[in-house]
């Protein structure tokens, strides 16, 4: 087996203890929840936290309510709860179709929404054990100054592979964090950063306590996911849409973001463009022009193990069955 | 003694109940014990430190910081055991840590023995190993053209090189009307058994070592642990615990076994070692990659005239079974559908990547993947329904292969059949909707061959009995049980033998001290020698039972007759004992009653050097009609169904049969699409993990139908053959050929990605826009 370093556990009960427990150990302690990403990456010798703080008796984190014309859902959700919810899937589809794509269904068993959004980036070259990563030479995201991915860079390219964060982006999503320093609210749109290291702005002493979607009449979103396998993979590229329509029915507004490209997900702003006012017959075309767009701003990369090229092809046939669901439904 | 009532007489054995296989239910119970689970007083855990470059002589290893580590109790290198090893007594190339020369990316250097596993872990990160890179190959043409690398033993990176020519290839290719050629490239997959390999071993204070390993060849491991070691094979005992699967992977000697054994030789106490996943993949002896270059010609009706081949086989690092995979390469192919002439030439060369061996199938479903598909083109060429090519081409039963192997029983018509049946080819081949395809494949396979590993005049398979008067029977064989169901064969053979329970019988196996020498779980070879041996050995006792009891009705030994639990009077049923009771009464007789059972195979295979490699006594037969569903949006293939049929002679347990046949066409299928073990062109792997190697989950496999056929064969025991590798090879060929009827593209490149079957269909629309455009 691969052993796990070795750490200190806490495990506190209330929001305030993890807290205060973040604010003692700051960078040196990692958040666990579900566990399907911090430790096989611990295993690996990616990540060494001297701290493992578990949000497993953190009781108030979990749930799914409406208040204020917005969904809540607590970082602590499991992601098969959040994919079988009926309030999740009438309000905000697109996002519990990602959350019921995650993994396999241990991995949705096990795993929650804070670890998806907070999901560390993936790249070939990285999520590797370390035996195999001193053979290579280490990369600049761990132990390293190289990139494997493009050779002369400097700046790390491992990609987003969270399904959540794409819908949570198209849909408005907020994320709540707390720290030492208090509470705050980021729009997903800012959450996500270009820096496949670490590609959020959480603070290392930062907790993710959930994510408040805005509900809104007359709108809808799907999510579509490229992989391999029926099961377990993480995405090789995906697509989230939202469509909004006003009270005749006709497009008042649309967005869509690819990821599992680069470390951020990336908005194809010219889907709006070519969505906006369209109805009837015109829709078609305006999704074909839209797909095309995504196709155009989809560059992937070698970060994933499967071909580029067509990894960037499927962009265009998961923006039109992405677009084509949500605006029928 | 009373004689009791029997129950209605029923002379031809009703067949057997659906009976559960023994250990069926501890495994759904996760209370199964594996290697790993064994927990010996004072065990140490061990660790092999890997080397990271694909090539390297190895300067110094200095491991005084590893040795200074508290918990540490000893560190071997390569130079404490300076022994070859190898499965093929021709080509012993591997030492149990490397010598001098590590060949590849995670070649054992040397290995720590410590309180722990972590501890383990962590003093073999502090071996410091001096290296001096050496150049290396890590492409199979690329090594044929650096002969200056020296993997081989004669200064190049040969690994094995067979020619054989039957018949007139040249003038039966000339008078051809069609010569369908292509080149086909299959990439190698691995075993990735749920256990990974586990060894431990214990080295006691009177010098006997014993080694509890998950291994598919106690008696080889038995044999090079001694020649290793330089212990008397007297003073090793191995034993095997239950397997979580092996499909060729655990069917040699490793290096950790070396190791356990080694380390507690120094240490004193006994010490396990348990792959990682990664390492499991380093290991290998997976599916060789193979270049192979066919060449078919036929006549306008449909004759297969001959069949030129030739094959580039990428080894890997060390030999393995490659003497055999490169015989099997070319001498596996010669049935169920051939024609009078062949020729074939094989090179297998050495690379500097994890070692290719034998993987369910052993050598023969690359070659099979390339002339099934040729043969699908051939048909397409002609105009001629596929399994009508096939059926007019089948060598039937009782006859010889062009390269001289004897063929018995046949059952492949009626494999044919009923696949064309169960699939409704006549009405729907060809005639699906866009995108949608049926595709048929033939093929046969070896009940173990007579080729022994080493040369021996002993029995290849034997078990005894221990009949014990409580009623119960011991049948102890040296055969492994991997989870194939070998041990239930033996109980089911046994128990119908001498008409008592299933549950009355118990099978001690795999156990070197316990149990007489079988070869082992490998070549498909249980069913047939092992069932063979048993079947002896019951009807060595049956004999002595029916004396008894004859004895004790005082009527002629004709006269009695067994049904399941009473041995009766063949003409008065009343008079009747139970076989617990005939027991009794043989023992009383005989004295102790205990039997013994062997097989061996007959003189087979060709008059000519290599001849008997794939010669087998007896051959099983498979077709596949694949139906697939292709997307050719996304070039995703998805392959809706495979009807199996497979020529077993005969089920004796069907449900394992059957299970047999759908886990090897979904292994077959999982290959097609999905499955392939790549080493980059710097000698690292891709991705040894099983998220990277992709499995299909129960969500990407298709739906099977195995529909046994049954050709009685008459040296099979009970009239078996071979159930556990055959049903592979077809389903490649079948998916590419399903493929083809889809969508029109022929794919000869594995494994058959979305990425490649789009740019195949790309390639085809240009095509016939060009075609268009003249």
């Amino acid at each position: 087996m691969l052993p796990l370093p070795i750490f200190q556990h806490h495990a506190p009960r209330t929001l305030e203890e993890v807290v205060a427990l973040l604010g003692t150990h700051g960078a040196d302690a990692r958040l666990i929840a579900g566990g399907t990403d911090l430790l096989p990456n611990m295993k690996h010798g990616l990540v060494e936290p001297e701290h493992l703080i578990s949000l497993a008796a953190v009781d108030e984190l979990r749930g799914i309510a409406i208040t204020d014309d917005h969904l809540v859902v607590g970082a602590m959700t499991t992601l098969d709860v959040i994919a079988g919810d009926a309030r999740v899937r009438e309000h905000a589809a697109g996002f519990a179709e990602a959350c019921g794509l995650v993994g396999g269904p241990h991995h949705r068993r096990m795993g929650t929404l804070g670890g998806n959004v907070c999901l560390d980036t993936r790249c070939v070259y990285y999520n590797q054990t370390y035996f195999w990563r001193q053979s290579l030479g280490f990369c600049l995201k761990k132990d390293g100054t190289q990139c494997h991915v493009v050779s002369s860079g400097k700046n790390c390219v491992a990609a987003a592979s969270n399904d959540s964060a794409s819908t949570l982006m198209v849909l408005g999503g907020i994320i709540e964090l707390r720290g030492p320093k208090g509470a705050r609210s980021v729009a997903a749109d800012d959450f996500y950063t270009p820096d496949g290291i670490y590609n959020t702005v959480k603070g290392r002493d930062e907790i993710v306590t959930g994510v408040r979607i805005p509900l809104r009449k007359g709108r809808s979103s799907a999510y579509e996911k490229l992989r391999r396998r029926a099961s377990i993979d993480y995405p090789a590229l995906s697509v989230a849409v939202r469509i909004d329509r006003d009270a005749e029915g006709a497009i008042e507004d649309a967005d869509l973001v690819v990821s599992a490209l680069a470390s951020r997900p990336k908005r194809i702003k010219a889907a709006g463009r070519h969505l906006r006012g369209v109805d009837g017959d015109a829709l078609p075309g305006a999704i074909q022009a839209a797909a095309e767009a995504a196709y155009k701003g989809s560059k992937p990369l070698t970060n994933i193990d499967q071909d580029p090229e067509w990894r960037r092809e499927m962009a265009r046939v998961l923006v039109r069955k992405a677009l084509t669901r949500a605006t029928t439904s | 003694m009373s004689e009791s009532n029997p129950p209605e007489l029923d002379e031809d054995r009703a067949a057997p109940p659906a009976v559960e296989r023994h250990g069926d239910m501890l495994r759904r119970l996760g209370a199964t014990r594996y290697t790993d689970d064994i927990k010996l007083p004072g065990m140490l855990h061990g660790r092999i430190l890997r080397c990271p470059h694909p090539h390297a002589r190895i300067k110094s290893i200095d491991a005084s910081a590893a040795l200074a580590m508290e918990g540490v109790h000893a560190v071997i290198t390569g130079q404490d055991m300076p022994n070859t090893f190898g499965i093929i007594p021709w080509t012993p190339d591997e030492y149990p840590l490397a010598l001098e020369v590590a060949r590849y990316v995670g070649d054992g250097v040397a290995a720590v023995a410590a309180i722990d596993e972590r501890t383990a872990v962590e003093a073999s990160k502090r071996i410091v190993v001096d290296y001096e890179v050496l150049p290396f190959v890590t492409d199979p043409h690329e090594a044929l053209e650096r002969p200056e690398i020296g993997l081989g033993r004669k200064g190049n990176n040969i690994s094995k090189v067979v020619e054989l020519d039957f018949g007139e290839v040249e003038s039966a290719m000339d008078e051809s009307d069609l010569v369908m050629e292509g080149d086909f490239y299959f990439e190698g997959t691995a075993h990735a058994p749920i256990e990974m390999h586990c060894a431990i071993g214990q080295y006691d204070k009177e010098g006997f070592l014993t080694v509890w390993s998950a291994t598919q060849v106690s008696h080889y491991l038995h044999r090079e642990l001694s020649r290793v070691l330089e212990i008397s094979p007297a003073r090793i005992r191995v034993i095997q615990p239950p397997v979580g699967g092996g499909f060729g992977g655990k069917s040699e000697p490793f290096d950790l076994e070396f190791c356990v054994a080694k380390l507690s030789m120094v240490t004193g106490r006994p010490v396990k070692i348990l792959y990682t996943r990664e390492e499991e993949f380093y290991a290998h002896r997976g599916r060789h990659p193979m270049h192979m270059h066919y060449k078919v010609g036929a006549k306008k009706d449909g004759t297969l005239t001959a069949v030129d081949a030739k094959t580039l086989i990428d080894g890997g690092a060390y030999s393995s079974f490659g003497l055999v995979t490169t015989y099997y390469s070319g001498q596996l192919l010669t049935l169920p559908v051939f024609p009078e002439h062949y020729r074939f030439h094989s090179t297998r060369v050495f690379t500097n990547k994890p070692a290719c061996g034998p993987k369910r199938g052993h050598g023969s479903v690359q070659p099979r993947f390339a002339y099934e598909v040729t043969l699908d083109e051939i048909a397409t060429e002609l105009q001629l329904d596929p399994i009508e090519l096939r059926r007019r081409n089948a060598l039937g039963g009782n006859t010889k292969t062009v390269n001289g192997m004897r063929i018995t029983s046949n059952g492949f018509l009626e494999c044919l059949e009923a696949v064309e049946k169960a699939s409704q080819w006549k009405e729907r081949y060809g005639q699906l909707p866009a995108g949608h395809g049926l595709g048929v494949a033939s093929s046969s396979y070896i009940s173990g061959t007579n080729y022994a590993i080493y040369p021996n005049e002993m029995p290849q398979s034997a078990v005894q009995l221990k009949v014990d008067r409580s009623g119960r029977v011991t049948v102890f064989s040296g055969q492994n049980e991997i989870g194939q169901g070998a041990d239930q064969l033996l109980r089911v053979i046994v128990a119908d033998e001498l008409g008592l329970d299933y549950g009355a019988i118990r099978v001690v196996s795999g156990d070197t001290d316990l149990s007489p020498v079988d070869l082992g779980a490998y070549s498909s070879r249980g069913t047939f020698m092992n069932g063979n041996a048993a079947l002896m050995a019951a009807r060595n006792v049956k004999r002595k039972l029916r004396t008894a009891v004859a004895e004790h009705f005082e009527c002629e030994l004709e006269e009695v007759t067994v049904t399941r639990g009473y041995w009766v009077h063949r003409d008065d049923p009343k008079r009747s004992v139970t076989v617990t009771e005939a027991i009794q009464l043989a023992e009383a007789k005989y004295g102790t009653l205990g039997t013994v059972g062997h097989y061996n195979t007959p003189k087979l295979g060709g008059d000519y050097r290599g001849g008997t490699i794939g010669a087998s006594p007896a051959y099983s037969f498979t077709a596949h009609v694949a139906e697939v569903k292709v997307d050719t949006e996304t070039g995703e293939v998805l392959i809706e169904k495979i009807w199996v049929a497979h020529d077993c002679g005969k089920a004796i347990v069907p449900i394992i049969v059957r299970g047999q046949m759908e886990g090897s066409a979904y292994m077959g299928a999982a290959e097609s699409v999905l499955e392939e073990h790549v080493i980059r062109p710097d000698g690292l792997h891709r991705g040894p993990s099983l998220l990277d190697y992709r499995l299909p989950t129960t969500l990407d496999t298709p739906d099977l139908e195995a529909l046994i056929v049954e050709s009685n064969d008459p040296e099979g025991p009970l009239g078996a053959k071979e159930a556990g590798e055959g049903p592979l090879h077809p389903s490649i060929p079948a998916v590419a050929n399903a493929i083809y009827d889809a969508v029109g593209i022929r794919l000869h490149h594995l494994p058959f990605t979305p990425a490649k079957v789009l740019r195949a269909l790309r390639e085809k629309e240009r095509q016939q826009d060009r075609d268009a455009a003249q």
